[in-house]
């Protein structure tokens, strides 16, 4: 048996059981490897998210303030308002995924509805993944969630669960087609972690349900 | 509001006499989300009783789709963006 605050990483059956409910939120262990492998994925989705984001370009973006920079131009009230310039679907098949088309037959809706909610989208997702990044202690241990924390890492694990899935092609038949992967093929790493995700994810909708 | 003065022909046409027609939100179908957490999302973000929200997940799991919402295009575009940030696959279009 483990304290529950130590430092220790637990049994390995306790690191196998996902979340379980607390009084408002939910209660998890990691061991260091869990730890390192989330943290590595979580990191990824935020990075990707940030790059090519005129709402994030250049160093000490969104911190940028009136007072200092004096009346702002055009680009900076874009960005302090959330329009994007870029308002097409994503090239990176995962970017697409987690930023979608609004519209299915519409291009110029979709466009017009990117243009005015990208940046939000983006960045709830980023504030997602570093929820993730600043809960989770980078050598593992007992991680606690408020409510609102276990609602941001719920959608921070199901977009690693999206990226994953994009980047193993997964579909409705996946579980069958996972033993035709060799195990030299460089996806069969990640198809457990993939699983251990979805376990994870499982376990923390049930903790908030 | 204010009353027009009753000598004051009122045009016959008003262009917000009909209301606009409904747009739906519809979400889709796909591979990687897990049902539990659909429905969970559904709870969430509509306020349904989880029978209504299951059975929401259960159609976009076998028909492919379901329309979770209805209303004005500007509400439409609301639950379109939120469920974008829960990662469900939702798009926006009018019911005709």
């Amino acid at each position: 048996m483990t304290d529950e605050d130590g430092s220790d990483q637990g049994s390995l059956e306790e690191l196998m059981a996902g979340f379980r409910a607390t009084s408002g939120g939910a209660t998890a262990r990691f061991g260091a490897a869990q730890a390192t492998i989330l943290r590595d994925l979580v990191g990824q989705i935020a990075e990707l998210i940030s790059e090519d984001w005129p709402g994030a370009a250049g160093p000490g973006a969104g911190e940028r303030g009136w007072p200092d920079n004096g009346p702002a131009g055009p680009d900076d009230l874009a960005a302090m308002i959330g329009l994007t310039d870029n308002a097409k679907l994503p090239d990176d098949p995962v970017l697409a995924r987690l930023l979608p088309d609004a519209y299915r037959d519409d291009p110029e809706a979709s466009e017009e509805f990117r243009r005015y909610t990208e940046q939000g989208l983006r960045s709830g997702k980023v504030a997602a993944a570093q929820t993730v990044l600043a809960t989770l202690p980078a050598g593992g241990g007992r991680v606690r969630l408020s409510g609102p924390e276990a609602q941001a890492w719920l959608r921070a694990l199901n977009d690693v669960r999206l990226a994953l899935g994009v980047r193993l092609e997964v579909t409705d038949d996946f579980d069958n087609r996972v033993e035709e992967i060799a195990p030299d093929d460089p996806r069969a790493a990640y198809i457990d972690v993939y699983h251990w995700l979805a376990f994870l994810q499982e376990t923390l909708v049930r903790a908030l349900s | 509001m204010s009353v027009a003065p009753a000598e004051v022909e009122r045009p016959e046409t008003g262009e917000k006499a009909v209301p606009d027609l409904p747009w739906v939100t519809i979400v889709w179908n796909d591979p990687v989300n897990l049902m539990s957490y659909v429905t969970y999302v559904f709870q969430t973000v509509f306020g349904y009783a989880k029978p209504k929200a299951e059975k929401l997940m259960l159609d976009v799991h076998h028909k492919g789709k379901a329309v979770v919402s209805a209303g004005a295009r500007e509400a439409m575009e609301r639950d379109a963006e939120t469920l974008h940030g829960y990662g469900l696959w939702a798009t926006i279009s009018h019911d005709s």
